[in-house]
This record gives structure tokens, sequence and C-alpha cells, in this order.
């Protein structure tokens, strides 16, 4: 410990100006607390008498601003609106109801600061600091009291105590985390799956119907959901959370992936419209070099080839939904997604 | 009651309460240290004011805010007096959060100030964190409340982030699917914890409960616990002061509590909260009819956390979408190495106080707070400390500064990667020269006096201008700072040729303690014997 510490002379001693000769006056030496100077409130009364009819207006004023409260929570409708110069269009009741009470909050807090800093004494006066630490005798009945408490206790001595009470205090929290283990199910493969399947239609987000492959025009984004999902199904938030769909049409000899062109249908693709970074729904589209860009965070993936990841934090390319044409000539899932949707994972693999 | 016998004349009432509390509560003993306790005056101490006052409107807020809201994810139909979104599917939280918004009287307005103020009180502690450590306020006896207010800086910010989540809106829902996206990067067991922590897939039906309780119970709960430990702390070791004449370390200089402190304290209390009312009134914070109940494949463009949340999201989003897939795992190295970051760059100024008295080796008690330039090192730690998170606040708004200033994102993004290495050395340097060079016209204020403007001709032709001497009290307070000597490890061999063992990392403090204090690190204080000569009449200025 002793490296710890420093030898005493590399430390500072408290305000040293280099060596002095005796006798000599140090220049830099402190004067001492400058004497008190007086306001002009102390010295003349009628200033004084100024300071306190201020400090009782902003008083008054408070009184009057909270008054003015009350009437205008009872006198405006809750849904007027009114244009206010520079706020432009402003709910009147809120506008009213926050301006009077901020200024007879404010006003309490102008009039006691403005009390405080002219009438009250302003007189500054030193008050001693006592070290923090205890005094060495203090320490040492502590230390002494502890031992003999211990010693008392056998807490050292009887072994069989001390493990066994361990043993059971560092077990009984496990009862508290094994209660948490009903905050919710187990992973399993429920990240893995999507409500896609083979033969399930895609159906326009907007419109609510099938989407058929002349639908799609070149340079349009669609989105599209499963169908047999609903808006008003118990669990719709966290099958749209995995099964969003964005459809666009690319020339098909634009497409340079080949497995993308394959799963395509006349150059429609789908992909999944959750951002494999932390899951953000991307709609942003560049019709002409088919980008699409995260709003989040800017991830941006190249639709026409294999949505691989040209730009921003996203660590692997959309997953791909393979499409086709059924018997009414509507577009339609050939299966689910080959990979999970959305953020990576540690089980993705 | 007194127990000596009844006076002939009862006490005035107020005695007598005090009489009935102090027989009960010892109250008087309490009273004699505190009432007329000595508080030095300021202005960058109702920074931490301004944080508890903050704090505690936003429990008063907060508290009537409970008695609308309703923590629950089961889906309605809005039937409310916003035309805009009748006939919407929406979270009770959401409908709610409106009905707050439109059908409350006054509703809005506490809506507003509580998040108001709630942004106010994260500034507020950040500023006051800072100058905390600009001021090495930190200095023993008060590195514990220094990590108390710690503390409270990182539990404000997911207090906050937990809050603004509650209505369950589209932009806030966005952030817990980053959030979500960003657990789910977590090694081994990331998708465990989404699933316990939604209770099943994203977004579940529990997220809004859980956070509710965690938002208005837990958190706050510890974090009342701080302030009060925070603000006794502070009594007991009473605050620091800056040199002046007659300030000591041994002593506290200002006013009274009672009256001048309970006067300007308290009513610092209606003035901030009355600006806040006034802020809640002519500007709208977070209009979540605006934005629209949470969907998960809907988003809107420039999404942007409240700004305490900015630093985390600059790091995500700046970061490569690194992933390395293995035996059938893969490890989401894009996402997690800014979640194990995220709590390092806090971690980075709780620690400095540990680091810095480890390198002085001081054990000695501080409170004659330093001015920032005396302590070159550890203002240069703490610039480029506020640059690094500045760095990553533009990061987190790298789309903002993209369409308002008609920049490429990538090219935005590409100077915040460089930049969160290179800003903080470049800020490190330039700091500390800065500092250097205001240590250095100290000095020559206190030898040569304040240049007064005034040029004098000599006899022989020379001009100069005439300079005034300070007088002692400007002397003192410009002086008045310590300065530390190197640490000196002394040779590697001893006097036998024998190589001497040190202890280990005493090497690097010994390095560290020459950066701080070495030659070329601090301008050495003017003593008397140059004062004298300068001022003997030798010199001629």
């Amino acid at each position: 410990m002793s490296q710890d510490t420093p030898p005493e002379e590399k430390l500072p001693s408290e305000q040293t100006h280099g060596p002095l000769a005796r006798g000599e006056e140090d220049p830099f030496a402190d004067p001492g607390l400058p004497p008190h100077l007086p306001r002009i409130q102390d010295i003349d009364e009628r200033a004084a008498k100024r300071s306190e009819r201020t400090v009782a207006l902003l008083f008054v004023i408070s009184m009057l601003a909270t008054i003015a409260f009350i009437a205008s929570y009872v006198a405006f409708p809750i849904d007027k609106i009114v244009y206010i110069f520079p706020f432009g269009h402003v709910s009147i009741l809120n506008f009213a109801l926050g301006i009077t009470l901020g200024i007879a909050l404010f006003c309490i807090g102008a009039g006691a600061v403005h009390w405080a800093r002219t009438l009250m004494s302003d007189r500054e006066v030193p008050d001693d600091r006592h070290a923090i630490e205890s005094p060495p005798e203090v320490r040492a009945k502590v230390m002494q009291d502890f031992s003999e408490g211990v010693a008392e206790s056998g807490f050292g001595r009887r072994k069989l105590i001390r493990n066994t009470l361990f043993g059971a205090m560092a077990l009984v929290p496990l009862s508290g985390v094994m209660l948490l283990r009903d905050l919710g199910p187990l992973p399993e493969k429920k990240l893995r799956a999507t409500m896609w399947a083979k033969g399930k239609q895609l159906i326009n987000m907007n419109t609510k119907q099938p989407l058929r492959p002349e639908d799609v025009a070149v340079g349009s984004l669609t989105f599209a959901m499963p169908d047999g999902l609903k808006e008003t199904d118990e669990d719709f938030q966290e099958q749209i959370a995995k099964a969003a769909l964005m459809i666009v049409r690319i020339q098909p000899d634009e497409i340079k992936d080949k497995r993308e062109l394959d799963w395509s249908h006349q150059g429609i693709v789908a992909y999944s419209k959750i951002c494999t970074h932390v899951g953000c729904p991307i709609s942003l589209y560049e019709q002409q070099t088919h980008h699409v860009l995260c709003p989040c965070h800017q991830s941006t993936f190249d639709l026409s080839d294999g949505a691989k990841v040209i730009f921003g934090p996203a660590g692997h390319p959309l997953p791909q939904l393979r499409i086709g044409v059924n018997g009414q000539g509507n577009l339609e899932a050939l299966g689910d997604f080959d990979q999970p949707v959305g953020p990576a994972f540690w089980e993705r693999g | 009651m007194s127990t000596t016998t009844a006076p002939d004349r009862e006490a005035p009432a107020g005695e007598r309460l005090a009489d009935w509390a102090d027989g009960r509560l010892g109250l008087y003993a309490l009273a004699k240290t505190n009432m007329r306790k000595i508080f030095p005056d300021h202005w960058s101490f109702m920074l931490g004011e301004v944080s508890l006052y903050s704090f505690i409107i936003i429990i008063l807020t907060g508290v009537y805010l409970t008695l609308f809201f309703h923590p629950s994810m089961n889906e309605v139909v809005y039937h409310g007096s916003y035309v805009p979104l009748q006939g919407i599917r929406m979270s009770e939280a959401f409908n709610s959060t409106v009905n707050i918004s439109f059908d409350v009287r006054g509703g809005l307005l506490i809506r507003q100030i509580h998040h108001w103020a709630a942004l106010i009180f994260l500034a507020a502690m950040f500023v006051h964190m800072m100058r905390v450590f600009f001021t090495g306020a930190f200095r023993k006896p008060r590195e514990v409340n220094w990590l108390f207010g710690f503390l409270l800086f990182v539990l404000g910010m997911f207090t906050g982030f937990t809050g603004y989540s509650l209505p369950d809106d589209l932009l806030s829902g966005t952030g817990v699917r980053f959030m979500e996206g960003a657990i789910l990067s977590v090694p081994v067991v990331g998708t465990y914890l989404s699933m316990f922590l939604f209770g099943g897939e994203f977004p579940g039906g529990d997220f809004v409960a859980r956070f509710y309780s965690i938002h208005i119970l837990l958190l706050p709960g510890i974090m009342l616990g701080l302030v009060a430990a925070h603000l006794i702390l502070v009594f007991f070791h009473k605050h620091t002061q800056f040199a002046a004449p007659g300030r000591t370390e041994k002593n506290v200089v200002g006013m009274p509590l009672l009256p001048i402190y309970m006067a300007k304290a308290g009513g610092f209390f209606f003035l901030v909260f009355g600006l806040i009312a006034i802020v809640a009134a002519i500007a709208t914070i977070n209009p979540i009819w605006a934005i629209g109940p949470y969907r998960p494949d809907q988003v809107s463009t420039g999404a942007q956390p409240d700004w305490y949340m900015g630093f985390s999201e600059g790091l995500i989003r700046v970061m490569p979408g690194w992933e390395i897939n293995f035996a059938g795992h893969t490890l989401v190295l894009g996402v997690f190495i800014p979640l194990v970051i995220f709590p390092l760059v806090l971690a980075a100024i709780a620690v400095y106080p540990f680091l810095e008295a480890w390198v002085t080796g001081d054990r000695r008690e501080h409170h004659i707070a330093d001015r920032p330039r005396n302590a070159p090192t550890r203002t240069g730690f703490g610039a480029a400390w506020i640059s690094w998170y500045f760095i990553l606040l533009v990061g987190g708004g790298n789309d903002i500064w993209a369409t308002h200033f008609h920049l490429s994102i990538n090219n935005i993004t590409w100077f915040v990667r460089i930049a969160f290495f290179v800003v903080p050395v470049l800020v490190f340097i330039a700091t500390k020269r800065v500092c250097m060079g205001l240590q250095r016209r100290d000095a020559e204020k206190v030898l040569h006096g304040r240049e007064s403007g005034v040029i004098k001709r000599l006899p022989h032709g020379e001009f100069v201008e005439v300079h005034t001497p300070l007088n002692q009290a400007e002397r003192f307070k410009l002086t008045a700072h310590e300065q530390y000597q190197p640490l000196e490890v002394g040779e590697a061999v001893d006097e036998n040729g024998v190589e001497r063992k040190l202890p280990r990392g005493e090497k690097l403090r010994a390095r560290l303690s020459k950066g701080y204090y070495g030659e070329g690190n601090q301008i050495p204080k003017p003593t008397a014997e140059e004062y004298k000569e300068i001022t003997s009449g030798h010199g001629h200025h």
C-alpha cells in the first residue's frame, strides 16, 4: 500500500507560493473576506419600499393568474383552435391554461428571489468545515465494537453455521428467478416461421384484395399480407411484424441475381418488408435504381440483386418470398421464407 | 411539551407544535445544524437545482397522468373527439393518451409539461454533471455522490425511454422495435430475453403494462432514493466553493439556508415550473395524434428518439453491419458491439474520478473547486468525452443532417465513423493547449498586471503599454490553485545495479502522472520572488 501514496512532498501543500524569506510578505496571500458592500436597499428606505412593492406586485400577479387559470378552464371549450401569432393554430384551452399557470408559478418564484436578493441580508459569512473522516478514537471504538460483536456471534468460529447460512442465502434468490420463467414462452422456432405458406394469396395491404400480376406496375411499391390475416385478429400485430411483404416489378433482364429471377413472377419480386438490421419496416423505394432504404437507420438494399446490403448497418440481405400465380390469376406464395425475417439472432444460423 | 412546570402563559401555537414534534422526532438537533446552514453562491450551482426541480415536476405531473392513462394493449376502435383518428384501431394505451390530449381539460398541458420536464431533467443533469466534472468537484470526499448522480442520469435515460414508449404510438413503437432488435443480437440468450420481456413475440400484448410498472414504480422509486441520498450527501459534505479571498478548504462562505436559500432556491422551483408550463403552453411535444398508433409494418421517416437516447441511436446507425455465421449460429456484431459500447461511453465518464485519484495519489479532501484551465488534462478529457457524445448524436440524426443541410447520408455516416475515433483526440489536444494558454495568461497577469490600453512613449522613443497591477485579492485568486508534481518511480536499477521490481501498474501510473503534471502539461505558478523582481522597479512594464 505504501506504493499507493507518493511521498508527502509530492503533494502540493495548501497555497504555497514559492519559498519566502523570513518576515517577507507573501504577495499572493489571502487578504481575507472582503468587507460587505451595502446595497441601495440597505441604505435607502425608499428603495427598500420600492423592492417591497415589486415583490408584492409579483405575488398579486400570481394570484390574478391563478384566477385567470380557473376562468380559462371554465370558459374555453376544449376543442377550440385559434390562431395566435407567432405560435400558429393552437388549442386555446391548452394555451390559456399553460400561460396562466406558468405566470402564476413564475411570479411566485420571481417575487421570492427578488425578495431574497434585495431585502434579506446579503452578508456573506464563513462557516467551518469539519473533516468527513471520523477521528482515530472513534474509528478505534467502532473497530473494537465490530470485533466484539463478531466474536460474540461466533461467526468465524462456528464454520458450519457460517457456511450453511451462505448456502441458504445464495439459494433463496433462485425462487425469485424461477418466478420470472412465465414472463414469456421459450423462443423455440417462433422466429423462424411466418404465416406465409404454399398457396397463400398475396393480399394488397391497402385494398385488402388479392394481388394480380397486372396490378403491379413497374416502378411502384406495393405492400402485401398473407391471405387469411385480418386486422381484427388477436395476433395481427405479431403476425404482420413478420409477414409484412413488399412487392416491386423489375424488368426481368435487370434482375442480376439468378435465384431472385427464379423466385419472381414476370419480374415481380416479393421481399420481406422487415429490415434485417433491427426490424423497422422498410418503406422508401428508389424506382430507378431499385434500391430500398430503411428510414430508421438507413440500411440500403438492392432489390435487383438479391436485396444485398449496399449501405448501412444491416448485416444480411432481405429474405425473398418465392411467388407464382394460382388458378384464378392471383399472386400466391410458393412457400414460407427460406430463412428467418427481421433482425438477426443467435440461433438464426 | 415541556416537562418542567407549566409556564404561566402558553407558548405560541407554532412553538408548541415544534415542541411536540421535537419530543418525538428530535427535530431541534437537526434544525440546529441545518436551519442556518451556509451555502456558497455561484450560478453553476443552480444546474443541479434545475435537475431536482424538474424531477419533482415530473413526479407531480406523472401522478396526474396515471389517473387517466390505461396501460393496456387491448385493441379498441377510437371514438373520441379527434376526428382524423375516428374508427381507427389502436391499443387502449394510445386511445387513453389521445383522450388525455383531447378530452381531459388541461390533460394536454400536463402531458406536455411532463414530457418537456423530462427533456429538461436529462439536459440539466448532463450539464450539472459536466459542471462537477470540469471543476473537479468529484474529488474526495464526493466520489460516491458523483456515482449517485451518474446513476440518476442513467436511470433517468431509461425512465425516459420507458415513458415515451407508453403511448404505443408509431414513433415510440419503432423505438421499442429497435430495442427488441438490439436484445435479439445478444449471443446465446438474446431470443430468450426478448420473449421474456415482451411476453412472446414482438410486440405482443404485455410490454406497455410492463414498461408502465418500470416507468412509474421501479425506476422512479430507485431514483427517489438516490435523489434523497444525493441531497443528504450534499448537505453533509457542504458545497464546494471557488477560490476567493477568505475562502479556504476549511470553511464555506455564503449565506444561510434560512432565509436566503429558502427564498432563492424555493423561489427557483417556481421559476423552473413556471417556465416549463409556459413552454408546454406554446410548444407542442410528441403529438401522438399526428403520429398515429403503432403497427409493426408501418413507419415514418425522420424517426428520432428523445435527445438523451440519441447517442445510442448514433452507435447503431454508423456501425458496419458485421455478422459472423458459424456452426449454425449468428454473432450479430453489427448490433451487439453498439449495445456493448453504449454502457462503455457512459462508464468512461463515471470512472474518471477514480482514475484521477489513482494518478495523483491524493487522499486529502478538496472543497475548493478548480477552474477548468488549471487542470488541463482533466479538462481535455472532459471536452473529448463531450465531443465523443456529440459526434454520436450527429450519427443518431444522420438523416436529419442530410435533409436539412443537403448532404449525402453516406458521407455523414462515414464522417461519424472516422470522427468517432479522431475527433476526441483532436479535441483533447486542442482543449489542453487552450487551458495552457489561459494558465500562461493568468501567470502573466499576476506578474505584470492587466493591460490598461494606455500606450506610453519613453524618452528614448520606445513605446510601452502601461499595465495596471492586480490588487491582492485578484493575485490571490489567480494563484490559489494547487499544482501537483509528477510522480517519479525512480531509477530502473537501484544503487547496487540490481533491477528494481516495480509493482504492476506503477509504471503506467508514473507515465500518466507525467502526462498530467509533467513539464509542458502545466504552467508553473508565479513565485513570490518572480513577482518581487518584476515589481521592484527593475522592469519597466
